[in-house]
């Protein structure tokens, strides 16, 4: 457990980046600090390992007084990830990955065999291991960020904003593993963004900073977005908060619907026999998982992929409220295709449906 | 071109205590002497600038100003001042030398604290953020990062002496600049540009030999940058101030 008390930092010149921040990021769990620019998010990350040193209050780690410790061995104990990675150029990727556990006196052979471990943990190839970072893509070289700092095992990880430096489609795919990664390890984590989506989809609990460094909520992100605690955190968290919100709801017992379907690669003839007047019915290839909706209609000859029609959002069962709601609303036909944990379709939902299970969800609560 | 070809093929000329190959042979000396003292001075220094970022401004102005000293001139002041103080043949070597360290001390100094200067402030914020001590930051990360620009200015250095080295020989000790100087007073210009030719030979393979060793010393992951013998004064030219 980390907890930070009345943390505060002036810089020599006057400024106050950090005025007196309080806060506990619990063991096992994300802690994301998010903030708008001058809100001293980056500073208190790293007042926690000594990168910054506090000018008032106290920080410790498992009841352990951060100020009291030396700040290398401090450091070797945490994780530590940043923006652009900081791989070292002339260290291959293994013997970066195997930077801290050598640090520590960990023979090089054996840091060198748990860094391929960790590679194919973040999911890098292992003929990747032998690369120097200057032959990696962006994404690469954060999974191999991320190698490293897990290396030697830490209890606690420090990230400042890993994943803003990457490309959107794959800044997902390394939220993704990210959380799958934390699920398998259940680090103590701190977790920066400026990025208040990203903050709500990562966070156990989110705290939200005010410029000047000073705290203006912490809560889960359901919390959050159902009730910001003013104007400023209500701004900073955006729009749709009540449609985002429904992302953290599960799905309830929904009262599915048959649907028409029809296996890809059947003829016209078929088609329309099967939909029997119906505009769209569902296409699901040999295992029932749906492809995509077609019109009998305007078939030239077979359901082929070419013909469906690709914009309906697929649910699952195991998702939220708000999967549900969007596999309705974007379906052409607006009935929702629901799937179960396989994949395999169970039938269909309509918008009206998904509403009033969020009014019984919320009369529930 | 039939004078320099006549002199270089008489085979008597490259024996003997003032033969080419003796000649050669000290000349390379001094350039090692004073690449050696020169590293010495310029590679910790560098290093500690580039570190510690202290002392930067100030080392720059010197550098730079120490780069537009005439070399001659140098070694004449240098041969009054020091040379009296010294006995032997050392009253001559010793300021011959120094001027050639004042010489090549620029480009090492330079090249040293703008490479550690050039490492990336990401690896060197992940490598003090994963616990590791200055001196560990500096020999783990911040030297192996500045090596492809050490040996651009060590290349550099090299050049500069192994050409200016020739001036050595008109304080009266050897080196091949003695061809110059002595096929001069003789009018033997066979003489003189078989030297020059002698120079730049040297000049090069002592280049080769220090690309070879930064191919094995520098990092695969760090692409050195094809720097050194463009960027500089071009040695023949040098010979002839």
């Amino acid at each position: 457990m980390i907890v930070l008390e009345d943390v505060q930092k002036r810089f020599p010149d006057g400024t106050v980046a950090v005025g007196g921040l309080s806060l506990t990021a619990p063991d096992g769990r994300i802690t994301v600090l998010v903030g708008p620019s001058g809100c001293g998010k980056t500073t208190s990350l790293r007042m926690i390992n000594r990168m910054i040193e506090p000018t008032g209050g106290s920080i410790t780690v498992n009841g352990q007084d951060v100020a009291a410790m030396n700040p290398n061995e401090l450091r070797r104990g945490m994780g530590y990830v940043i923006q652009h990675a900081g791989l070292f150029p002339h260290r291959s990727v293994i013997d970066n990955v195997a930077t801290v556990p050598v640090l520590l006196g960990t023979k090089k052979s054996v840091a060198r065999r748990q860094a391929m471990e960790l590679l194919e943990r973040v999911g890098l190839e292992p003929a990747l291991a032998q690369r120097y970072p200057n032959q990696l893509s962006g994404g690469q070289q954060q999974r191999v960020g991320v190698a490293r700092a897990l290396a030697a095992d830490p209890p606690v990880m420090l990230m400042d904003e890993p994943f803003s430096a990457v490309d959107p489609v794959v800044r997902e795919q390394l939220q993704d593993e990210f959380l799958r990664l934390q699920s398998e390890l259940g680090k103590t984590i701190v977790f920066v963004t400026h990025d208040i989506d990203e903050a709500i989809k990562l966070g156990d609990q989110v705290a939200v900073l005010r410029v000047g460094g000073t705290l203006a909520q912490v809560a889960s992100p359901a919390d959050l977005l159902a009730d910001p605690v003013d104007d400023f955190v209500a701004d900073f968290l955006g729009k749709d908060r009540g449609y985002r919100g429904l992302g953290f709801q599960a799905t309830p017992q929904l009262p599915l619907r048959e649907e028409v379907t029809v296996p890809i690669g059947s003829s016209k003839e078929q088609a329309l026999r099967l939909a029997a007047g119906q505009r769209w019915i569902l296409a699901l290839d040999d295992q029932r998982r749906p492809l995509g909706w077609v019109e009998p209609e305007h078939l030239r000859d077979e359901v082929v992929p070419t013909m469906l029609h690709r914009g309906g959002t697929v649910a699952s069962t195991e998702g939220s409220l708000r999967n549900a709601l969007d596999a309705a609303l974007s379906s052409p036909s607006r009935r929702g295709v629901i799937v179960d944990a396989a994949g395999r379709f169970v039938g269909t939902v309509v918008a009206a449906e998904v509403l009033s299970a969020v009014e019984v969800a919320r009369a529930d609560s | 071109m039939n004078l320099v070809w006549t002199w270089l093929s008489e085979p008597s000329h490259y024996l003997g205590s003032d033969g080419i190959l003796a000649r050669s042979w000290q000349h390379l000396g001094y350039m090692v002497l004073t690449l050696l003292i020169a590293a010495t001075v310029a590679i910790p220094l560098g290093l500690w600038i580039g570190h510690t970022g202290r002392g930067r401004i100030v080392v720059v102005n010197a550098v730079n100003g120490m780069r537009s000293l005439p070399t001659l001139g140098l070694l004449f002041i240098a041969v009054l001042l020091m040379g009296p103080r010294i006995p032997g043949d050392l009253a001559f070597l010793a300021p011959s030398i120094f001027v050639l360290v004042v010489l090549a001390v620029p480009p090492i100094l330079a090249g040293t604290y703008s490479g550690v200067d050039e490492v990336d402030p990401a690896a060197r914020d992940a490598a003090r953020g994963m616990g590791m001590t200055s001196w560990q930051v500096l020999f783990g990360v911040e030297l192996p990062g500045a090596l492809p620009l050490i040996f651009s200015g060590l290349r550099s250095a090299a050049l500069q002496v192994v050409a200016t080295a020739t001036i050595a020989a008109t304080v009266s000790i050897g080196g091949l600049g003695r061809f110059l100087i002595d096929g001069l007073a003789v009018r033997d210009y066979g003489q003189m540009a078989g030297g020059a030719l002698l120079v730049g030979v040297l000049a090069l393979l002592l280049d080769g030999a220090f690309s070879l060793v930064q191919r094995l010393s520098v990092s695969p992951g760090l692409s050195a940058p094809e720097a050194s013998s463009r960027n500089n004064q071009d040695s023949t030219a040098t010979i002839t101030t």
